[in-house]
């Protein structure tokens, strides 16, 4: 008896949440809008600002928008674990907060984007790192294979017996875009090179990108292979294989998303740093919010490739300058056409 | 007898109540440590979480935090930690979801084969653990987690272009091919969004854990087996093989974990499919004392915590409140229910104590004027 008249009360509750969620009709996103003023709303990848790499690069062209256009902003940070919908309602309480543009921040925000853009026709969004067909979303797109194709002209020119290694934080279809880059690169500069490629972790165990001691690890073992150039492409994991490569007499590392040679923590490490491998998210983003703020927004796929200097090689320390004849040239070759750089390897 | 019970009702509420209450003091003890009004954010979580839209966050948040609930708590019935419900659930909807992409049968054939390759993948994954245990007395909570790292592995080897994966048109995500729109499971229409119809399929899945475990021989068995292996054992229970069969149970229920958000959200499992929910589960298995309706409270709590964070991290406060509040809860329902119960056994032996001493001295009284 107890047992039914449980049984019941969950079906009475059950049944009145469903009903109130039916018939009460006030929805959590009432739009508030405050007309003229503008308002940026930025969805993270996890990680978010701080991560001193992909998402920070967004967040400094979030400050600059801040900074120059005076933008009201509002960031919100995705979490690890989370499904379509949480992405979904993360960008639409943006853009009924008001937000224009809603710059999604990375490619798992492609399908949500899709989706919220149709309800929202009148709100811009911004996809970085995917594509998508709707109207009133702005993808933006880097070419990251061929920043990664001169770091690999750099690195078979400066190695001494043709050995490079090439780390990867995880095995994602982005991460191989540089390794494919840098693959071709060396070989395309020294057909005889061997280029050694590792990725830290597999599919959605993304420890790969915040992992130091597996690329420090990884590069150890690199290093004791013979190599003597190591490119990261690993997010927070490459600081070890940047601490690693220090240790080694007469190699190098290479970094990648912003100037690692700059970064306070690796800075130490600046003379073992050859260069590092940029993407310019910080200009995408800006561009767009200033396209918005002026009345004109983007759409469609905005490519940032190496012609406009939306990827580059960094040149502080001047480790580049013996060999910058040769990689500015490569550049050219890209820039024309001449040299099509593969994204898969 | 009748009384008693509705003690023991009484005392197996107050332990979550108390749980959740101290677990709130805690986290506005937090938030006025970091400079927050603390009654504002809990005010502020209470007014979204009741909103419409709200309501049906949580209904299908809760779907698949329920199944997940039930999963571990199969196992926890039996005594067993499946640690493991993670990494089967993800495997059980990586293959299922590959399978549905490949396939283009009517949605009433496709549906049921989807849901029952996810089961059965599930089933198997943790059937290996089940035997390792019987064969070789692997602990499951060693082999479940060993095998939660090989899932991810093989996820990630197989979710490659050239193998199951499917690049798009950007060339940044890979997923395995999307299930035909004929296959999708059906929603309630609500404003604004629709409630995920799989909450169907979480209820059957409810009632038919609460049917087989306290209305059947099989369940008596497997409590039993859960309370004493060597007392069921010498009664007659093999269990060995009630071992290997709870295990699959549970790995089968882990299986239908990703089928609310394959079928009725992503349609395809990719790099960003939710990861994790298998831990989600354990704690809610605890918050709900094995109990499908205390599951599905549990779950449903989890779904508005997570539903107010969204906001509060709107509204400036840190987003990382809520894992607090979570990581309190779990805590403070371990604890509570160890305090209940004491305060449960020591109630129960001063009143049966106090019956022997009038029936004592009933007995005397009676000698006396015998």
């Amino acid at each position: 008896m107890r047992r039914v008249s449980k049984i019941t009360a969950a079906c009475a509750v059950a049944a009145a949440l469903a009903l109130t969620a039916t018939s009460c009709g006030e929805s959590s996103t009432e739009s508030s809008d405050s007309e003229g003023k503008l308002k940026v709303g930025m969805a993270y990848d996890v990680g978010g600002r701080g991560d001193n790499s992909f998402n920070d690069s967004a967040a400094r062209g979030l400050d600059k928008a801040k900074a120059d256009l005076g933008a009201e902003t509002k960031e919100l940070t995705a979490k690890s674990g989370e499904t379509p919908a949480d992405r979904e309602q993360r960008l639409t309480s943006l853009a009924e907060g008001g937000y224009n543009p809603v710059i999604g921040v990375g490619f798992a925000y492609s399908d949500a984007i899709a989706k919220v853009a149709k309800s929202h026709p009148d709100t811009t969004f911004g996809l970085i790192d995917s594509v998508s067909d709707a109207k009133n979303v702005a993808s933006i797109v880097f070419t990251e294979e061929q920043g990664s194709y001169l770091a690999g002209v750099a690195a078979a020119l400066k190695s001494k017996d043709g050995q490079v290694g090439f780390i990867g934080g995880v095995d994602l279809p982005l991460i191989k875009k540089f390794a494919a880059g840098f693959q071709q690169g060396v070989t395309d500069t020294d057909p005889k090179a061997k280029v050694q490629i590792q990725y830290l972790s597999t599919g959605s165990d993304l420890s790969g990108f915040g992992s130091p001691d597996k690329g420090k690890a990884a590069a150890k073992g690199m290093l004791d292979k013979g190599a003597d150039v190591i490119f990261a492409a690993a997010g927070g994991s490459g600081a070890g294989a940047i601490e690693a490569v220090a240790g080694k007499k007469g190699a190098w590392s290479i970094g990648v998303d912003s100037d690692q040679a700059k970064d306070p923590a690796l800075s130490k490490y600046s003379e073992t740093i050859m260069t590092s491998v940029v993407k310019n998210v910080d200009s995408g983003v800006f561009d767009l919010i200033k396209s918005v703020d002026e009345g004109k927004p983007l759409s469609g796929t905005q490519s940032y490739s190496l012609a406009e200097d939306g990827v580059s090689l960094t040149t502080t320390g001047g480790h580049l300058s013996d060999i910058q004849a040769k990689i500015d040239e490569a550049k050219k070759k890209i820039v024309d056409g001449s040299i099509k750089v593969k994204t898969t390897t | 007898m009748k009384k008693f019970d509705k003690d023991r009702l009484l005392l197996g509420i107050a332990a979550p109540v108390l749980a959740i209450v101290v677990a709130f003091l805690v986290t506005a003890l937090v938030l006025a440590a970091t400079g927050k009004e603390p009654f504002s954010a809990f005010g502020i979580m209470f007014d979204y979480g009741l909103k419409a839209d709200s309501q049906v966050y949580i209904l299908n948040k809760g779907t698949t935090y329920y199944l997940a609930g039930l999963a571990v708590a199969v196992g926890f019935r039996m005594n067993l930690f499946n640690i493991g419900v993670d990494g089967q659930y993800r495997l059980a909807a990586f293959f299922a979801a590959a399978l549905g992409g490949a396939l283009t049968l009517p949605g009433v054939l496709q549906i049921p084969l989807i849901i029952l390759t996810a089961m059965i993948v599930g089933a198997m994954w943790a059937g290996i653990a089940g035997v390792l245990k019987v064969t070789r007395g692997v602990s499951e909570v060693v082999s479940t987690i060993m095998l939660n790292a090989i899932a991810t592995a093989i996820i990630g080897y197989l979710l490659q272009q050239g193998r199951l994966g499917h690049l798009d048109q950007a060339g940044t995500k890979i997923s395995t091919k999307p299930i035909p729109e004929s296959s999708h499971f059906f929603e309630i229409p609500t404003t604004p969004t629709p409630i995920w119809g799989f909450i169907v399929i979480a209820a059957l899945a409810g009632v038919a854990y609460w049917f087989v475990l306290s209305r059947t021989r099989f369940g008596f068995d497997l409590r039993t087996v859960g309370q004493s292996g060597s007392a069921a054992q010498a009664s007659g229970v093999n269990v060995k093989k009630m071992v290997v069969t709870s295990m699959v149970i549970s790995g089968a229920m882990a299986g239908l974990i990703g089928m609310p958000t394959l079928l009725n959200d992503s349609y395809e499992y990719s790099g960003d499919f939710p990861i994790g929910i298998g831990f989600t589960g354990i704690a809610i298995a605890l918050l709900g004392r094995n109990h499908p309706v205390g599951i599905a409270l549990g779950a449903l709590l989890w779904g508005f915590l997570e539903r107010g964070t969204g906001k509060l991290e709107f509204e400036g406060y840190d987003k990382e409140i809520v894992g607090v509040i979570q990581g309190v809860i779990v805590l403070c329902v371990v604890i509570a229910y160890e305090v209940v119960r004491r305060y449960g056994i020591k109630r129960q032996q001063s009143k049966v104590g106090e019956e022997l001493a009038a029936q004592a001295r009933n007995s005397d009284q009676q000698e006396v004027s015998a």
